[in-house]
């Protein structure tokens, strides 16, 4: 996530100054990577930690084929389900991949 | 944008300027400083994923309470059927993890000097303010309600106190007695919670006091997840409970609180114990930053979240309008955190991408028959708009073991996303 620059915008002092506001602002640790759409909201009720005693299971770390599958087939209906087939219904294929993919990264 | 970007930019080359300079010492001054003014759903958790995305930004969050009461299952506590202890949270975890905590209340923002000021004397400077304030009660909207009048007629619809007191006047009813509801016009916090609310009421009556009358004066004609409220009604309360909509003078027009009774167009209701759930807005700090537009709340950029009125102020959860996403906990949850990933990207002068969010909203009808709404969200022609074809309730027609499911999940849910926020 870093910053790369706008070419359009790179002459006279904005090319200068821009670099310098780079090191204000993201001096100190560098952050985790943004979230694809969506991904962020899963943890609404898939818990991130397990220390949180819950039916629904943290998605964390898991293999991301797994997850992709796993949405395909609430998707279909070929998995029962009671919210999640409505909510996989409003991810495309390219867009779970990559929300599995952050997902598989967490930890 | 841009201009802001390049505001910036001037700001940052003079600090950068002294820091050749002065060395390390004005380094650390020149970090992002980010206020999160708010410390519920939305906000305690915006200030913590800001704090994580990037260690270097100085996220200060001020909030009025030492403890948060949550209002979901807040309704349970009401019926009986949950200990208040059970809704709250503290803020200790937070602090233990970096954000700088402030117990103190905003008075004034400045948006041209980019400031803050807090009731007890201090002020701080911000390069990005996020107002996650939740509701206000419109006081004097509904005539004869007013604060005093909540006193004998409570809202419930900030836990805490009000819970209580609703609570202990439903215990204090003798059997026989007449409960009333009136629940606001769209849009309020919480869309299916008078309703949730009703049928637990309910579920208590009929369990300890099976002579009484719970009636639901209505400003609306439809609510939300309304075919399977009505079903369970007729189902599990069906000698206990009316609901008046609006065509048939379901409209409370006002309250008279010394004798505890609402009026409408149509009729007077006496009531032994009344819950007035009034109309809402933005909580007032909102119009005090000059965020709030003139129906009191608070439009938005659907992929920043940032402000429409004033640069640099992200609104996120229950204040803001968020298109299609109703004013839930679970929305305020996934909007914080698609602000606060948007708002590093812009502090990184980076633009942030288009987000997907999502919600799901539980409601118990009775403690093991719980139903859902959930939807998926996508900003589109400059407001946040449902994916087609994705979203919907849970099934009309399901066995009670789903029901059960549902109810167990609802719990669960309440688990999670308080352990995410607060743990």
């Amino acid at each position: 996530m870093r910053e790369r620059g706008d070419p359009a915008r790179r002459d006279g002092w904005v090319r200068v100054l821009r670099p310098v506001v780079l090191t204000i602002f993201t001096v100190g640790a560098a952050g985790a990577a943004e979230p694809p759409p969506g991904a962020s909201s899963c943890s609404g009720c898939h818990p991130v930690s397990t220390k949180v005693e819950a039916p629904v299971p943290t998605i964390r770390g898991r293999d991301p084929a797994k997850i992709v599958a796993a949405m395909q087939a609430f998707r279909s209906g070929e998995r029962s389900s009671t919210v999640m087939g409505r909510i996989a219904k409003g991810f495309s294929d390219d867009e779970t991949r990559a929300i599995a993919a952050w997902l598989a990264a967490q930890h | 944008m841009i201009r802001t970007t390049r505001r910036t930019f001037l700001k940052g080359g003079a600090a950068a300027a002294s820091v050749a300079l002065l060395a390390a010492p004005a380094l650390a001054q020149a970090k992002a400083r980010i206020i999160v003014l708010g410390g519920g759903f939305a906000g305690a958790i915006c200030a913590r994923e800001l704090h994580r995305a990037d260690l270097s930004f100085e996220v200060t969050l001020v909030e009025a309470n030492p403890t948060f009461t949550a209002c979901p299952f807040s309704n349970a506590v009401i019926a009986g059927l949950r200990d208040i202890a059970m809704q709250r949270f503290g803020y200790d975890v937070i602090r233990a993890e970096g954000v700088t905590i402030v117990q103190d209340r905003a008075t004034a923002v400045d948006p041209q000097e980019r400031r803050v000021s807090l009731r007890g004397g201090a002020g701080f400077g911000y390069d990005r303010l996020v107002l996650a304030p939740g509701i206000d009660i419109r006081w004097g909207a509904l005539p004869g309600y007013d604060e005093a009048a909540a006193a004998s007629m409570p809202h419930a619809w900030k836990a805490g106190d009000q819970t209580l007191l609703l609570r202990r006047q439903l215990d204090a009813m003798a059997d026989g007695g007449t409960v009333v509801i009136s629940a606001p016009a769209n849009p309020f916090r919480c869309p299916p919670g008078p309703y949730e609310r009703a049928s637990l009421i309910a579920f208590y009556l009929k369990k300890t006091k099976p002579r009484s009358k719970l009636i639901v004066l209505d400003a609306k004609d439809t609510f939300s997840k309304q075919r399977l409220f009505q079903a369970a009604w007729q189902q599990l309360y069906p000698e206990l409970m009316e609901w008046v909509p609006l065509s048939n003078g379901g409209k409370v027009t006002s309250v008279d609180a010394k004798t505890r009774t609402l009026v409408t167009d149509f009729a007077t209701y006496k009531a032994d114990v009344a819950n007035v759930i009034p109309p809402q807005r933005a909580g007032s700090i909102a119009e005090v930053a000059g965020v709030a537009d003139p129906t009191g709340w608070c439009p938005i950029d659907p992929v920043t979240f940032e402000s429409r009125l004033r640069p640099n102020i992200h609104v996120i959860g229950d204040a803001a309008i968020a298109g299609a996403m109703p004013k839930s906990a679970f929305a305020a949850n996934a909007q914080a955190k698609v602000c606060a990933f948007a708002v590093t990207a812009l502090l990184r002068g980076e633009a942030p991408s288009p987000p997907k969010l999502v919600n799901t909203c539980y409601s118990l009808v009775a403690p093991d028959y719980g139903i859902s709404i959930a939807g998926v969200y996508h900003p589109t022609g400059g407001q946040l708009a449902d994916v087609e074809g994705a979203g919907g309730v849970s099934p009309a027609d399901a066995p009670p073991d789903f029901r059960a499911l549902e109810a167990g999940y609802a719990e669960a849910w309440f688990r999670t996303i308080t352990a995410e926020t607060f743990a």
